[in-house]
């Protein structure tokens, strides 16, 4: 099967190049604020990528009869009605974790991240790509949420998957992994200072690696430069 | 044959780095001396901790940033960093507490910002207030002078606390805490600020066994060696008079105010000088000359600010004492504070008048 080459362009750049905690720095808020375990992160990030990727549909479907001044009230109202559900469905069927995430979950509206994928991509592209792109841009926040909070759970309590029960089920309580056992937990990784500091060791560790593959890569020939790529949006 | 014609400055300081450090380090001997003399041996353990800790983390980052690792290695900032650090440290405070902060201050605080010179927070502070905000309950273990402990405390005890948590006979910190009528002793700033709130006047908080005859037993001796440090440094013009004065005088104004209000809740003025960090605070931490103000008027301002920060935090604030978060407050304000006070250049006008 021949893959598109479009869609492993997404793919590459929501996953790791464009990616919307490490390089758009998006969302912020929500990342550093509930990633102080892994299964908050893993809660916060499933519910944006839901998000992202029906809000990118949506947005796309309409596309033709969204008058351009007025798209970005109708792009919120999208998100928003779609936050609603996650909302909704979250506090029906993961209750505890509704309540620890508290207000970030309702909070998911204002996120960066959904409103420029929807006004940069989704509100151009048909509905297959833009739902790829949701996707792979959720994809690649829930990843950075997921790594962040592994990172602050592991040095703050020395545990993993600690409260995997409340995400999924009462069978998940077994999952929680003792790493190593701490007399008193390490409270600066649990709290948001902490949260700045790791985040900024992901982004320089990702820098060093692009760095790493720049410098390996051999070098190409100059070529005369015909036009000006602003940013990315094809 | 030509003349070699010398620019100005004709006459040159001759120190370099790491003789300043070296000084700043042998002035804080007094106040060490009467930190053993009546702490014991824990804060010496902690220094020689965080110093062999520090020396190596400094190593591991030159080494990573490919820069003369013999120079900057012993030009005794990161040896600096690693003494104050282990002064502010509670005697008995696990050995883990020294190796975290003094890893955090010199990899994080002070290489990850560019090195010496480069840094916008002071490190040993700036890895103090990290302990403190991450493990509240070993960073306030104060150990309570050697003549109030009811056991005697050798220095074979002291390692075995900070290396197990016990002695060998099996105490443990808290039990070595606890005075010989079964109560647990905290600092004179604890002190105080806990009786207030049981509803004891300051007056007859001077009475508890921590304050001994003046402000605190062995604190006041502690901070007269800083003192004692910071004055030889300013005979030496090591470091600028101006940041230890108003740093000391604006903590005495509002103490002298608070004091003149409501005498019975406010501890005198003196009790907040010899208390606490203050004089290593005045001599040795706010006069870093990489995270302070630079120009005469900002040192003054800086120096003022900390000293109203010292005292609101330790009024009206939750912790133990408040030094290192004043500091920490000012290093953040010394760029824009630099702004307001740019000393006025040779031959232009006062002010920017147009």
């Amino acid at each position: 099967m021949k893959i598109n080459p479009e869609y492993k362009e997404l793919a590459w750049q929501g996953l790791w190049k464009n990616n919307p905690g490490l390089v758009q720095l998006l969302g912020l808020c929500p990342l550093l604020a509930v990633t102080s375990t892994v299964v908050n992160a893993l809660g916060l990030g499933i519910a944006t990528m839901f998000v992202l990727i029906c809000s990118n549909a949506t947005v796309s479907a309409i596309r033709h009869w969204v008058p351009k001044e007025i798209r970005i009230p109708i792009f919120v109202l999208i998100i928003a009605a779609f936050v609603t559900c996650v909302q909704l469905l979250m506090n029906a069927y993961t209750y505890g974790l509704y309540q620890s995430l508290g207000i970030f979950l309702p909070l998911i509206v204002t996120n960066c991240a959904i409103i420029g994928r929807a006004e940069a991509y989704a509100s151009k592209n048909p509905i297959k790509q833009a739902s790829f792109d949701g996707l792979m841009m959720g994809l690649g926040f829930l990843a950075v949420l997921v790594i962040l909070g592994a990172i602050r759970e592991i040095l703050g309590q020395g545990t993993l998957f600690d409260g995997a029960n409340l995400l999924l089920g009462a069978w998940a309580t077994d999952l929680k992994i003792q790493v190593y056992q701490l007399d008193s937990q390490f409270l600066l990784a649990i709290l948001p200072p902490g949260a700045f500091i790791a985040m900024g060791f992901l982004i320089a560790g990702k820098n060093a690696i692009d760095h790493k593959i720049a410098q390996a890569k051999p070098k190409k020939l100059e070529q005369a430069i015909e036009r000006v790529r602003v940013n990315f949006e094809s | 044959m030509a003349f070699w014609i010398a620019s100005s400055p004709h006459n040159h300081q001759q120190s370099e780095t790491s003789a300043l450090m070296r000084m700043v380090i042998y002035a804080t001997i007094p106040g060490i001396f009467a930190q053993w003399y009546f702490f014991g041996w824990g804060n010496l353990i902690h220094i020689s901790l965080a110093i062999i800790t520090a020396l190596v983390a400094e190593f591991t980052v030159l080494s990573l940033r490919n820069k003369k690792i013999t120079a900057q290695l012993f030009d005794g900032s990161a040896i600096l960093t690693a003494v104050l650090l282990g002064i502010s440290l509670p005697a008995l405070a696990p050995w883990w507490i020294t190796i975290i902060g003094s890893l955090f201050a010199i990899i994080v605080v002070k290489q990850l910002y560019g090195g010496l010179g480069h840094n916008p927070f002071n490190p040993a502070m700036a890895a103090y207030v990290m302990l403190l905000i991450s493990f509240p309950v070993q960073m306030t273990l104060w150990q309570p002078p050697l003549s109030l402990l009811a056991m005697d405390i050798q220095l074979s005890d002291t390692f075995s606390v900070i290396f197990t948590g016990y002695t060998p006979q099996g105490y443990s910190v808290e039990q070595i805490r606890t005075h010989i009528d079964g109560f647990t002793m905290a600092t004179p700033l604890d002190t105080v600020k806990t009786n207030l709130t049981q509803g004891l006047t300051v007056v007859e908080s001077m009475q508890a066994p921590t304050i001994g005859k003046h402000f605190g037993l062995g604190w006041e001796w502690i901070n007269a060696g800083f003192l004692l440090g910071g004055l030889f440094l300013l005979s030496k013009k090591a470091i600028h008079w101006t940041t230890p004065l108003s740093f000391l005088s604006s903590l005495f104004v509002c103490s002298f105010i608070a004091f003149i209000i409501s005498p019975d809740s406010s501890a005198s003025t003196m009790f907040h000088w010899f208390t606490g960090a203050t004089m290593l605070g005045a001599f040795f931490i706010l006069t870093d000359p990489v995270s302070g103000a630079t120009s005469v008027k900002g040192r003054l301002v800086f120096g003022a600010l900390a000293g109203l920060l010292v005292y609101l935090i330790r009024k009206f604030g939750g912790y133990p004492d408040a030094v290192a978060f004043a500091v920490l407050l000012c290093n953040m304000a010394a760029p824009l504070i630099d702004q307001y006070t740019r000393p006025r250049t040779y031959g232009h006008n006062l002010g920017a008048k147009k």
